[in-house]
């Protein structure tokens, strides 16, 4: 089992980053997750994120199978 | 719809499809009354259709590329839909929106409602095209006349733009 982690538009390109798969040990929500994939690089203040494809903030618990994604501001319609 | 989806979705009273080539909105309209409304029952449909423009922040645009989320994106829409199905007396809702490349003149989304008066069509179908707005993951990045490539960084909130 991991964490499969995905990043849209400008955080792909940030992070130069479309999807990882990571181990779940030592990550306990999504401010880990960050950590895990972007290292030293720090989060943008608009940074948006979602697990299980429903929005949630940084603190949110994650853990193994779950989908954690990183995305700027929507700009759709 | 016979083109290209990237995502479909249909209940009782609504649909949301998510497309990778241009459609013509007023044939979608037509379409789907057609097949998904019963004539003389509703006497009031609102439409919203955004087109994508030649220029933005000053400058001229080219072209643009459309991205969302596969999977989320079609939840939002489908929850945004169920919310207005639920704060209005809606016979049904109808949400497209293409990604992919996509060229000045071409229609971007289509929102519309039907409902047995135009208050509660109006309201909804403003609603959604604002949650829409606001909450679908969608990214645009346009290209400029001179080639050169940018995000776009936000999208302005309906009830307050000029």
């Amino acid at each position: 089992m991991s964490i499969k982690v995905k990043c849209f538009a400008s955080m792909r390109e940030y992070l130069d980053l479309s999807e990882l798969e990571i181990e779940p040990g030592g990550v306990k929500n999504v401010a880990d997750v960050w950590l895990q994939v972007a290292g030293d690089k720090p989060m943008p203040d608009n940074t948006l994120c979602a697990v299980n494809q429903t929005q949630a903030d940084h603190s949110f618990i994650v853990g193994d199978g779950d989908e954690v994604a990183f995305f700027p501001p929507v700009t759709g319609g | 719809m016979e083109h290209e989806s990237a995502g479909q979705q249909s209940t009782s009273h609504g649909q949301i499809a998510i497309v990778t080539e241009a459609f013509d909105p007023w044939i979608e309209l037509s379409t789907y009354e057609k097949s998904h409304l019963t004539a003389g029952h509703y006497g009031a449909a609102a439409t919203f259709v955004g087109t994508m423009r030649d220029f933005n922040e000053g400058d001229n645009v080219s072209a643009m590329e459309l991205e969302h989320y596969p999977g989320m994106t079609d939840a939002q829409l489908q929850a945004i839909i169920d919310e207005a199905q639920a704060k209005w007396p809606l016979d049904s809702a109808l949400i497209i929106h293409r990604v992919g490349r996509i060229v000045p003149g071409e229609p971007i989304v289509l929102v519309a409602c039907w409902s047995a008066h135009r208050a509660a069509a109006f309201d909804a179908c403003r609603h959604l095209m604002e949650a829409l707005k606001s909450r679908a993951p969608f990214w645009k990045k346009e290209t400029l006349n001179d080639q050169s490539h940018r995000w776009v960084e936000k999208n302005t909130d309906g009830y307050s733009a000029p």
